[in-house]
């Protein structure tokens, strides 16, 4: 458990306004979840388990006042790390994980065009969760500023720029693979 | 984005953001104790006339181990489960100590009443003003807790949010026992824990969505 105390100890000091600290934590702590998810719940895609991830330090970071310093540390992060997880699984499950190639005839036609047809674009904000589709539409479609988005949405503004991340990776993931 | 920059702008953040302090679980315990004596103060306004004499009751009494007994062990559960880690499985064993109060209660008055009082005393005399009391008193101290709760990580929102409501049902019955004429335990386990039961209902449905994290 040296790690352990390691971990406590960095985290101690962040909490106390250490900033190198905190970034020395939360660098070993995404290396632990990395190693705990792809364990766990063995993804095959790489950018799932980055998500997973980015998750969970996320969740770290916005909880940090709920680590209490006499408990161990492990513990906590691996309930938090848990908790993500488990969130992501029934999120996946609810959407039912449609795979693309499953539905990529019915999508579209082969097009020689570059620019993509505007209705898989259109298919693909449709099938984005309700957040990141509100972040879409508040950046893009309205023009707002993150931090305007944020303050509509009640979140923070690292939090607007994760959801806008995903969602455009999944636009590019569903509009690269019909085309 | 990438994994390394998510870090350095929650490291920035860390900065830029005030310290926060570690959930409030008792304050608000505190602060709803507050609020349901105000709201007690403004809807009865009065304790019972007689409480000199009903001090000295054993009815009276058990009353207050029924609810003092839930709103110690509710707590306990609250507080616990407020973290990510959650309550273990075995500390949840607590929440059978004001079951067994009430229920010993329930059958010392059965022992105690000749088979005709039964019903006089389960219905009592106040059964809807108490059900509707316990309620409203109790609902302010549920939403202080749900937001404790927002601010804390509840591994279980919705186990956290029973907790909640018990808690606020058993601090305004405290509260309300005060001034409650009817004293039977049987009236006690049913009105009473009807009011409390549905304060843990909504406090499931509303920390299952506010306390989301």
């Amino acid at each position: 458990m040296r790690d352990e105390c390691e971990l406590a100890d960095l985290m101690t000091r962040a909490l106390d306004g250490d900033e190198r600290a905190y970034r020395a934590f939360l660098e070993r702590v995404a290396g632990h979840v990395r190693a705990l998810a792809r364990w766990k719940l063995r993804l095959a895609d790489p950018s799932d388990l980055e998500d997973i991830v980015q998750e969970t330090i996320l969740a770290i970071h916005a909880k940090r006042h709920t680590w209490r310093r006499d408990r161990p540390i492990g513990p906590w992060i691996g309930a938090i790390a848990r908790h993500k997880m488990v969130d992501q699984m029934r999120r996946r499950g609810s959407r039912g994980t449609v795979d693309i190639d499953d539905v990529v005839d019915v999508l579209a036609a082969p097009s020689d065009d570059e620019t993509c047809p505007r209705d898989l674009i259109d298919a693909a904000l449709v099938s984005l969760p309700r957040g990141q589709r509100l972040v879409v539409s508040a950046l893009t479609i309205e023009g707002r500023s993150i931090r305007e988005t944020a303050s509509r949405l009640g979140t923070t503004e690292v939090a607007v720029r994760v959801a806008f991340h995903r969602a455009l990776a999944r636009i590019r993931a569903l509009v690269g693979g019909a085309s | 984005m990438r994994t390394e920059d998510l870090i350095a702008s929650l490291t920035a953040d860390a900065k830029r953001s005030a310290r926060r302090p570690a959930p409030t679980i008792l304050p608000a315990a505190l602060a709803g104790t507050l609020l349901a004596v105000v709201v007690f103060a403004v809807l009865v306004g009065k304790i019972r006339p007689d409480i000199a004499g009903a001090v000295g009751e054993i009815r009276f009494l058990l009353k207050f181990a029924v609810t003092l007994s839930l709103a110690g062990a509710a707590y306990a559960v609250l507080r616990e489960s407020a973290y990510p880690e959650g309550v273990h499985r075995r500390r949840l064993l607590v929440l059978a100590v004001p079951a067994v109060v009430v229920l010993s209660c329930v059958a010392f008055e059965l022992a105690a009443l000749p088979a005709d009082a039964v019903t006089r005393s389960l219905v009592g005399s106040n059964s809807v003003a108490c059900l509707v009391n316990v309620s409203l008193m109790g609902i302010g101290p549920l939403g202080l807790f749900v937001l404790a709760l927002r601010r804390a990580a509840p591994a279980h929102p919705a186990l956290s949010g029973i907790a909640a409501g018990l808690l606020a049902g058993a601090i305004a019955a405290t509260v309300y026992a005060a001034y409650c004429p009817d004293d039977s335990p049987l009236f006690v386990a049913t009105w009473y824990l009807l009011a409390i039961g549905g304060l843990a209902a909504l406090g499931a449905a509303t920390a299952r969505v506010v306390a989301r994290w």
